[in-house]
């Protein structure tokens, strides 16, 4: 790496952190009451006490924290697997940790869980549940000690089509008002009441951050395929393990949290390698950058785009997302 | 420790799962040696290249890097001492040159360490112009021609700085100048660098004209072992490759072109 792609790098970081930043404050400004920019950065300085504030600090800045946590650890956990699988098309759904948080969610809603759990009784057990499928998936992929990498992804797509199907099975039997809820949950929101949740959730996502960039140099070998790496002295099996367990941790939180969020972690990681490129060591953080980017903005259209109507944000990073990645597809020749 | 003992292989027999390729191989490598590895498909060639960087694991045996078990190493202990150029795989990996080369450096850096220092680009650089793909740094591994990729493949295994070179068929599917211009390298790097080469190969001529010493497998056994001109023999040849050959001399000195006899003839 020469020093002017060094300084590339540098000015990737800086572009998509100072974007960030301009996006958050957008996103902060906007709204059912519209607070103007210089207005918002009066009120983050001395506001305390008047309504704007409360709107600023107790509901919109939640919001774009949780963005922020959700779609960048979406994004890195999309970058892991892709990286990993050495497949464009792999996201942190396709293995099933979506469907088993969901499964997981369904099964509380409709047995009466929320009530004796409180609050927090949707996102433990979504976890639950997407750690019940990641493990099955662990366990049936793994024979002697190593782990194929193409049965993984078999089993994990079995797995996700598995726990859809419960999942239609329990809405096809259960009572209209429990059915609204799922259907909310799988919609997917960034609202989130809790803030600990919130602050639980920033500190993992930053933690996988920070622990996927010391992988970044072994998933670099790991991309001239698994002998390659081997021979450049890469602990295979044990990178492959590490890898699948903390993309699954990251995608198992963030489901938790805010329900199915989809494109974030397929489409992010394939636009940011069209443009930073392949190497994993700016690819990580431009991806983790470039996906709170993303989440918040789209999360800021689903807020306004129909007001007073919350749309779901979901919906908005599918179809912003999906268009997204048709138009980087068609321009780039779709080159991986 | 010229001359001293690089590899020594007692008793190896190891396969995939149940079905066992290779049937108690044993022999030495010496220090700077030059050994072709030649046998017929299937004989198990690529498999004791694979056994001897340690990918596949013996069921029987040991094989020693100078004088330490292969498997009581770290791997990348045993990456910093043994550089790997396997049959290029299809899809190419999506670096430039350099940072493909550079990647080659990954074994000497620290658990921690994340961006390349001042001599680990040295390096790089130095293995791209012997190499003769300085010029390419920049451009793409996919829009480079097979016989670049296969220099490129070597320049990052020669930046591993290794003690033992194995590579597995480097001039396969490449025309007859890059296939000279490759075994012409190893050959430099032989005896500049005193480097031990262990190559896989085909082509028999090849095999005859670069190396020092021939290994001839025949059904995952060793069936013989020794300079060239002992090995590549008529009736040698045709026993394990069970077709015709002609052993002809060439204008070069005391070196043999292996050619088959059509059949029919």
């Amino acid at each position: 790496m020469k020093l002017n792609s060094r300084s590339l790098w540098l000015g990737w970081v800086l572009f998509l952190t100072a974007l960030l930043v301009i996006v958050a404050l957008f996103s902060l400004g906007v709204g059912a009451v519209h607070i103007p920019l210089q207005k918002v950065l009066i009120l983050l300085t001395k506001g305390k006490g008047t309504p704007e504030y409360t709107i600023l600090f107790a509901m919109r800045l939640p919001r774009i924290l949780l963005g922020l946590a959700v779609g960048g650890g979406l994004a890195i956990a999309g970058v892991m697997l892709q990286g990993m699988f050495r497949n464009p098309l792999v996201e942190p759904y396709t293995l099933g940790i979506s469907g088993g948080a969901a499964l997981g969610v369904a099964v509380t809603i409709v047995t009466g869980g929320v009530g004796c759990l409180g609050l927090a009784s949707l996102p433990i057990s979504g976890f639950l549940g997407a750690a019940g499928i990641m493990a099955a998936v662990y366990c049936l992929s793994t024979r002697g000690g190593a782990m194929r990498l193409s049965r993984l992804l078999l089993i994990g797509v079995m797995m996700s089509f598995i726990a859809s199907s419960l999942i239609m099975l329990i809405m096809a039997i259960t009572r209209t008002e429990d059915l609204h809820g799922i259907i909310f949950w799988i919609m997917g929101s960034l609202e989130e009441p809790d803030t600990s949740l919130i602050r639980a959730m920033l500190f993992i996502s930053l933690g996988g951050l920070i622990v996927s960039l010391l992988f970044s140099v072994d998933l670099n070998a790991f991309s001239l395929g698994e002998e390659e790496a081997f021979h450049l002295g890469v602990p295979v099996e044990r990178l492959k393990k590490i890898l699948f367990l903390l993309a699954s941790f990251i995608t198992g939180c963030c489901v938790s949290v805010t329900g199915i969020i989809g494109f974030v972690g397929l489409v992010i990681p394939h636009l940011m390698r069209l443009l930073v490129g392949g190497d994993h060591r700016i690819l990580i953080p431009t991806s983790y950058l470039a996906g709170a980017i993303f989440l918040i903005l789209c999360d800021t259209l689903a807020r306004v785009a129909m007001a007073p109507v919350e749309l779901p944000v979901g919906v908005i990073t599918g179809l912003v997302g999906g268009a997204l990645f048709i138009y980087a597809l068609s321009r780039r020749g779709g080159s991986f | 420790m010229m001359g001293g003992s690089m590899l020594e292989i007692k008793g190896l027999s190891c396969g995939y799962g149940k079905r066992v390729v290779l049937h108690g191989v044993s022999f030495g490598i010496k220090r700077g040696a030059f050994v072709g590895i030649i046998g017929p498909n299937g004989s198990g060639k690529t498999t004791l290249l694979r056994a001897i960087n340690g990918l596949l694991r013996p069921c029987k045996g040991t094989i020693f890097l100078e004088g330490r078990g292969i498997h009581q190493m770290a791997r990348r202990e045993l990456a910093q001492k043994v550089a790997v150029v396997t049959q290029s795989p299809e899809a190419a990996p999506p670096f430039s040159v350099e940072e493909f080369v550079l990647l080659g450096r990954v074994p000497h850096w620290g658990r921690f360490q994340l961006l390349e220092t001042e001599g680990d680009l040295t390096i790089a650089e130095q293995a791209m112009v012997l190499t003769g793909i300085a010029s390419l740094q920049e451009r793409r591994m996919g829009e480079l021609s097979g016989g670049e990729r296969q220099l490129a493949f070597l320049a990052r295994a020669l930046a591993q700085q290794p003690q033992l070179l194995l590579l597995d068929e480097p001039t396969a599917h490449l025309d007859i100048g890059h296939q000279v211009q490759i075994m012409d390298l190893l050959r430099q790097l032989n005896r500049e660098q005193s480097l031990t080469i262990v190559v896989v190969l085909h082509d028999l001529t090849l095999a005859g004209l670069y190396c020092d010493r021939l290994i001839l497998l025949s059904e995952g056994r060793l069936h013989r072992l020794g300079p060239p001109q002992a090995v590549l023999r008529e009736e040698v040849i045709e026993e394990v490759y069970r077709t015709v050959v002609a052993v002809v001399e060439t204008p070069l000195q005391a070196k043999t072109a292996i050619v088959p006899v059509p059949g029919g003839d």
